[in-house]
């Protein structure tokens, strides 16, 4: 069947911002997706939230929305564009969600739009639990024993049925949010009440448990001629019981016969038919028992998904492309294989490579949260890794997580590398709950003699994967009989090699410097290979050059003489570190490409859109390591090499890079450690006649107290190299500097601490800028909504500045250029300011790519990004006609999104240490519409027809909390307040009623929000933690979905943004239609 | 501690020279190196009789993870003349394992080679054709080897049949329902009585017929068209087999012989020699079709089938100019011949493996199909 010929336009739903389960595995899957039906010659039309994602460059559709994913705001975008389909597959459940609230409102029918992929009904049977295990039983297919409950008090009469331990999923929830594993009453009843309360349609399944159990997913394609393929599996390493977002995973699967596997396949086509997917892509899970082999299915997403990502990635096959065209009519066989060139993408990709998945965590930002790994998703990221072998990639992927470690073990982090024991009560402990370090904990044990067996017993994790870890440290062991690496055997350091031992671990093994393992090793001649992803195992030529390294016989790098540029990603998304980077080093390989230029990427990210195969000349599939670089480098000899697009991950390589004679492009990295230099750093404000706030470095906690002394409290304390603000603190006194000191932040003669007098009450201000050496370009000004000190990821911000004079921002302006021509800077650079009493202090400088460049070259129209990979590469801002950006007329805000909703119980107040995951942007001429506009994509749902406000702020915000409740009682809502606030209301004869305090008696205030008697709660903090009553009172908010503002400044803006709301509704605006000439 | 395993060898006829380690029998063997994509069911491949006269290189690289279950057999034995992986488990992890694979093939007398970078061998096979190659355990001096493998006799014109097929007559009796995981095909109404020329058949195709209402009779590759018109069978099956088919002109003249007189089936060898038989010719493919992931389109449907494949020669589209004989089945990845039937008689073949046993099971239903041929022609 050729393409539909009955629809032209087609809006294309995104995902929205980053969220714990939603990753840029969207931005990879949507841009895909409208790229491919563009090339069709369908007018393509994409609505997102998200600013930081390649789709929302406004070349890759046809009109391009950045709008809340509302029904509201989508329908009228279908008003203005009238479009004939709707394709919601490729969002997410962002996308799903979205298309069955248009067809609940009426909006798809009565505007005449069809849903391409999946029809209502068919997301319908694979999203709900009770419709699905009907549909499964019909055709034969096995369940754990479930019951869908929607009362508590259902709940507890399907226990008695199932028994425990048992599982409890909440339908219609992201990342198995609200769910979780009950293994007594009292938990069953916890989660039971928390699903239902979380659930959009308030029910949960319980479920049989099958922990333990061998744990599968496959990805399944099917077109409109009924063909259907797998294209990937997926085993995991981790048993039932751990989210698969969570476990370590491996494609393709490793312990299933044949036989075994066949049966999944059949099952997997026999579900994809009976849910109804029509074209399009489905993620199924399945569980077998290791012990009789039967088989159950977990559940499908009839959508692409994280995994769908992370399969294309591992074969080759680009499964949303593929996607969006037999969406539109074509059959399997009609689309070629871009691969191979030759043959058709109906086939199953057939592998030769195993690939580890691992996902990276962020425990340390939330040290409430409990940190047992289960149904419910808690990674912020993942990384991937390619080998001949699982025992080679998941030590690969080990170090592409970048948290500290080279591979399984011999690294500083290693409790075991220099000898020692660990108690068998304290292993068996790590063994039997899963966590993010069980594969530590795993090797660990396995060193103190702990039988295979038995470890087997605690985890219930195959006894294949076991053995492979058993010859990683058998491995080890051989190698420790050595006393540095040039006594190891030839053989010896091959075949480690092979296995995946970075030179660090030697180096870490025989206290060398990796640079020298590493030259001894190239003199012996153990150099790695680079073989192809190609989908077919070699079968058939692959003209695309997307490569891995190993350490086999044939190399098939194809080198070019052509010039090359090489950039290195940012690795796993963390918070601080995400989709924004990706964007950054996406628009250098465009523009590079473009200025003809060979590009070389190399990541390790598979949710991202630069290990895309065609992002990028070549794609290197890599860990960021400075071994795994250099050794890329040794081969392809690039030209230049750009380590400020990537975040931490390619800056903390610059050096040794430089060392090594590669040559970074753009700022040196002299002049990126300049910034981070103190001493140097302030001689250069000096030279330029700026102002910082009093500040020092430390590196002992008396150290730490005699800077203190000198600049006074209250203070900003922070490590050094870091982003996202990990490890910062304010701190009032002495005695939360020595806690900090001690809570097990790094800190010493290499490590420093760095302290700055904290300025209170300050306006905070972000720019980012572009130089070529000569010309400084500003791009733009943000003013942040919150006040300094909450971190500049998890404020919110407009475009223009809400409330600088033309004189402030003309002085920041030239602040900015005379700082980037000091520190020489060659490319982007952001500077964040803070301002008090009307004086520009400069907080800090960071000469590199930030978390703000795509939100800034949205708002103002021009691609910096790309702009500055030129002016690395040589050109001259004029050359690129950039000498000046325009203040834009509208309105940007940018919004943050948070996790808590998936740690149970956390504190959710803003601090310097960033907790947000993501982030989306609110456009409109009106900048209280913009700032509504980006609530209501970060799904605050603001009560904007009135309703009732718990008042609550510590005691020096309570003169401007009068203010604010005046206003609100002016809008009509009603408030209520506990003791302290409400006197300062009442005393300042604004009205207010009386709830009581947590302890208090009842009903207290956590009460009136169990009922949902509250629709908004605005508390500024004046004590932190989940045992707090404040605490526990956000958290609740949390829990019951209420918004809840914890900065009087957010508070405002809110309130105002509420009266713009209500004065002129809101309208939609695509981003073409913001700037007269094309942006890109 | 992981065992220490003796060093081996492969060489190739090109002069190439592979290191690794024996995880196999000691000895030393040769055949034609072909690569197989399969991902899992390397236990289904060792057993399969087509592969005699080759030297198995598997393109997946972590093998005999889940070890060996009896009931996977496809033939009582292996039948590879050596076996190529990039790495071998050290143990077998699996409830229905029965046996370690290296243990296996030891036994079995496999000479078998890991730690070789098998994606450097495919690449060669597919660039040179298919080599002929020499597995070694006990060789120390690579030219002598190669020098063996230049020696070994080239597939083509080779005859292997009669090194497989069974000596006598036999019943077969076992079902898909007899064994784990199988799926069940299943049949209403009458047993037909049904010979099998066997040139290798794996017991899955067997298995499957029985399944589908056959009474199998199994019979020796030589067995000629009379003697089987004798025993009055509803109709005859051409199994799968090894070798070169145009070598084999008593197959030929058995297909022949059965044209017109009774419905026939043929499945990757069977249906070459059907080709022979309706006149056509056959040719030998640069590296031949082995895996399991093989795009097919049923051409009277339009449906495409992910299909097992295991086979180095292939029939020549030119007989069909001729009309007679109806192109059923395509291969999209090569435009290769998968499948054919007589416009007129009840004869049918397959180019691939409709049994699986590695691989999908999307082309069952052409046991079906036979099956209500069957129906039709005495219903």
């Amino acid at each position: 069947m050729p393409r539909r010929d009955d629809i032209h336009s087609i809006l294309i739903i995104g995902s929205g911002p980053i969220i714990i389960g939603q990753a840029c595995e969207f931005d990879y899957s949507g841009t895909q997706a409208c790229k491919a039906l563009r090339e069709e010659g369908y007018r393509v039309i994409l609505v997102n939230s998200n600013p930081a994602t390649i789709m929302t460059d406004p070349e890759i559709a046809d009109r391009t929305y950045i709008e809340p994913i509302t029904w509201q705001a989508i329908e009228k975008i279908i008003v203005k564009e009238r479009p004939d389909a709707v394709l919601p597959t490729l969002g997410g459940q962002t996308g799903l969600n979205a298309a069955i609230d248009l067809h609940e409102h009426g909006v798809l029918k009565k505007y005449g739009v069809q849903l391409l992929g999946a029809q209502i009904d068919v997301i319908r049977r694979a999203e709900d639990r009770q419709l699905f295990k009907d549909a499964m039983l019909e055709i034969g297919l096995d369940l754990p024993k479930s019951r869908v409950v929607r009362s508590l008090d259902e709940a507890m009469a399907a226990l008695e049925d199932i028994g425990l331990p048992c599982i409890l999923r909440p339908s219609f929830t992201m990342g198995g949010t609200g769910g979780g594993i009950a293994f007594n009453r009292e938990e069953f009843r916890e989660i039971a009440q928390l699903g239902i309360d979380l659930s959009p349609v308030h029910e949960t399944l319980v479920e049989e448990s099958v922990l333990g159990w061998k744990e599968y997913e496959v990805e399944v394609m099917r077109d409109h001629a009924d063909n259907c393929v797998i294209v990937c599996t997926i085993e995991n390493f981790d048993p039932m019981g751990v989210h698969t977002g969570d476990s370590i995973t491996v494609a393709p699967i490793q312990t299933l016969t044949d036989r075994e596997y066949q049966r999944m396949r059949d099952a997997a086509f026999a579900c994809i038919r009976k849910i109804g997917v029509e074209t399009g892509g489905s993620n199924i899970q399945f569980a077998t028992d290791p012990k009789t082999g039967r088989m159950i299915v977990i559940e499908m997403n009839p959508r692409v998904s994280r995994s769908s990502a992370l399969a294309s990635k591992a074969t080759g096959f680009p499964i949303a492309k593929i996607a969006a065209k037999l969406a539109v009519g074509y059959t399997l066989d009609e689309i070629g294989n871009d691969i191979t060139r030759k043959t058709p993408a109906c086939f199953e990709p057939s592998i030769d490579y195993v690939v580890v998945k691992i996902p990276r965590f962020a425990f340390e930002k939330f040290p409430d949260a409990d940190s047992t790994l289960g149904s419910q998703m808690k990674s912020v990221g993942e990384a991937m890794a390619i080998g001949r072998t699982f025992k080679e990639a998941l030590q690969k992927a080990l170090r592409s997580t970048e948290e500290g470690r080279q591979g399984l073990g011999l690294d500083k982090k290693d409790l075991l590398a220099r000898g020692g024991t660990i108690p068998r009560d304290e292993l068996i402990g790590k063994l039997a709950r899963p966590n993010s370090e069980r594969i530590r904990w795993i090797r660990y044990a396995m060193k103190c003699g702990m039988s295979r067996d038995e470890i087997q017993r605690h985890t219930s994790i195959d006894p294949w994967f076991l053995v492979q870890l058993e010859q990683l440290v058998e491995t080890e062991d051989e190698l420790r009989a050595y006393s540095g690496i040039a006594d190891v055997p030839t053989p010896l350091l091959r075949r480690a090699k092979r296995e995946g031992f970075a030179d660090a671990q030697f180096a870490y093994l025989f206290r060398e410097d990796p640079m020298d393992v590493r030259a001894e090793r190239i003199r012996r001649g153990v150099l790695p290979t680079y073989k192809l992803v190609d989908t077919c195992a070699a079968e058939f030529e692959a003209a695309t050059p997307y490569y891995y390294s190993t350490w086999e016989d044939e190399c098939e790098a194809r080198v070019s003489d052509k010039k090359k540029i090489m950039i290195l990603g940012s690795g796993p998304n963390r918070i601080g570190q995400g989709v924004e980077f990706d964007y950054c080093c996406c628009h250098a390989a465009f523009a590079l490409r473009d200025a003809g230029f060979e590009t070389i990427m190399v990541n390790s990210n598979p949710e991202t859109v630069s290990t895309d195969y065609d992002t990028s000349d070549l794609l290197f599939f890599e860990p960021l390591t400075l071994e795994d670089v250099l050794n890329i480098h040794d081969r392809l000899k690039p030209w230049g090499t750009i380590v400020q697009f990537g975040g931490q991950t390619p800056l903390k390589l610059a050096q040794g890079l430089e060392n090594a004679g590669v040559r970074i492009i753009g700022t040196s990295p002299h002049s990126i450690d300049l910034a981070e230099d103190r001493e140097e750093f302030a001689k250069i404000l000096d030279q330029v006649g700026l102002r910082q706030s009093p500040n020092g470095m430390a590196s002992s906690l008396d150290d730490a107290l005699n800077v203190t002394r000198r600049i006074g409290y209250p203070v900003l304390v922070r490590p050094s190299y870091v982003l996202g603000g990990r490890g910062m603190r304010i701190c009032y006194d002495d005695q939360s500097i020595e806690q900090y000191v001690k809570s097990g932040v790094e800190i010493g003669e290499d490590r420093p601490v760095l302290l700055d007098r904290f300025l209170e009450d300050a306006i905070e201000v972000d720019v980012d800028a572009v130089s070529d050496g000569d010309r400084v370009v500003v791009a733009a000004v943000m003013e942040h909504i919150e006040e300094a000190g909450v971190h500049s990821g998890d404020s919110q911000c407009s475009i223009p500045p809400s409330t600088l004079s033309r004189e402030m921002q003309a002085e920041i302006r030239r602040a900015t250029v005379d700082l980037a021509l000091a520190l020489k800077v060659l490319g982007l650079m952001n500077v964040q300011y803070a301002i008090q009493k009307g004086v520009l202090y400069v907080l800090e400088v960071n000469p590199r790519a930030s978390r703000t460049v795509p939100y800034v070259s949205k708002a103002i129209g021009h691609p910096i990004a790309k702009i500055a990979a030129r002016v690395m590469a040589g050109a001259t801002l004029d050359e690129l006609g950039f000498i000046a950006a325009h203040v834009p007329v509208h309105n940007s805000v940018k919004g943050p999104v948070f996790p808590f909703n998936k740690f149970r119980g956390v504190d959710t107040v803003l601090g310097p240490e960033m907790q947000s995951t993501g982030e989306v942007m609110g456009i409109d001429a009106d900048l209280g519409v913009a700032f509504a506009k980006s609530l209501m994509a970060a799904g605050v749902k603001m009560p904007y027809g009135g309703g009732t406000v718990f008042l609550s702020v510590r005691d020096s915000d309570k003169p401007t909390a009068v203010h604010i409740g005046r206003e609100l009682v002016r809008l009509g809502y009603r408030i209520v307040s506990t003791h302290g606030t409400r006197n300062a209301l009442l005393e300042s004869g604004v009205d207010c009623d009386a709830v009581n305090k947590v302890q208090a008696g009842r009903p207290n205030v956590l009460d009136l929000l169990t009922d949902k008697k509250i629709d908004l709660i605005i508390n500024t903090p004046s004590g932190r933690g989940p045992r707090t009553d404040e605490g526990r009172i956000r958290a609740a908010a949390v829990q019951h979905g209420i918004p809840c503002i914890t900065t009087l400044s957010g508070a405002a803006a809110a309130i105002h943004a509420i009266e713009r709301i209500r004065a002129r509704g809101f309208d939609v605006k695509a981003l073409q239609d913001y700037f007269v000439a094309p942006v890109g | 501690m992981r065992r220490v395993r003796p060093p081996a060898m492969l060489a190739l006829e090109d002069g190439s020279v592979f290191h690794g380690e024996s995880v196999g029998a000691d000895g030393e063997s040769g055949g034609e190196v072909v690569f197989n994509t399969s991902l899992s069911g390397y236990q289904e491949i060792l057993t399969d009789p087509s592969y005699k006269g080759q030297i198995v290189t598997m393109t997946a690289t972590q093998i005999g993870n889940y070890g060996i279950s009896r009931q996977d057999d496809e033939a009582e034995k292996p039948w590879v003349e050596g076996f190529i992986v990039r790495e071998m488990s050290p143990i077998a992890s699996n409830f229905r394992s029965d046996e370690a694979l290296d243990h296996f093939l030891a036994r079995t007398g496999v000479v078998a080679i890991e730690g070789i970078d098998t994606r450097a061998v495919t690449r060669k096979l597919r660039e040179k054709g298919a080599l002929r190659g020499v597995v070694s355990t006990t060789a120390t001096d690579a030219a002598t080897l190669v020098d063996r493998a230049r020696t070994l006799p080239p597939m083509e014109g080779r005859d292997l049949v009669l090194e497989v097929t069974r000596r006598r007559e036999q019943r077969w009796t076992q079902s898909t329902s007899k064994v784990e995981f199988l799926p069940e095909l299943g049949h209403t109404g009458r047993i037909y009585d049904l010979v099998v020329v066997d040139y290798g058949a794996k017991w899955n195709i067997l298995r499957n017929l029985t399944s589908v209402g056959f009474k199998v009779t199994v019979v020796p590759a030589t067995t000629t068209a009379d003697t089987i018109l004798a025993k009055k069978p509803h109709a005859v099956f051409l199994s799968n087999g090894p070798g070169d088919p145009a070598a084999m002109t008593y197959a030929h003249k058995l297909a022949a012989g059965l044209l017109g007189k009774l419905p026939v089936l043929g499945i990757c060898l069977g249906h070459q020699i059907l080709g022979h038989a309706f006149g056509g010719k056959t040719f030998k493919l640069a590296f031949g079709h082995h895996g399991g992931n093989h795009p097919v389109m049923d051409l009277r449907t339009r449906k495409v089938e992910i299909t097992a494949q295991n086979h180095g020669f292939a029939v020549d589209p030119e007989l069909f100019e001729r009309g007679e004989v109806e192109w059923t089945h395509k291969n999209l990845n090569d435009g290769s011949v998968e499948g054919m039937a007589h416009r007129k008689l009840p004869v049918m073949s397959v180019q691939y493996h409709p049994e699986a046993a590695p691989g999908p099971h999307d082309s069952l239903y052409l046991f079906r199909e036979f099956r209500a041929v069957l129906d039709r022609a005495y219903g």
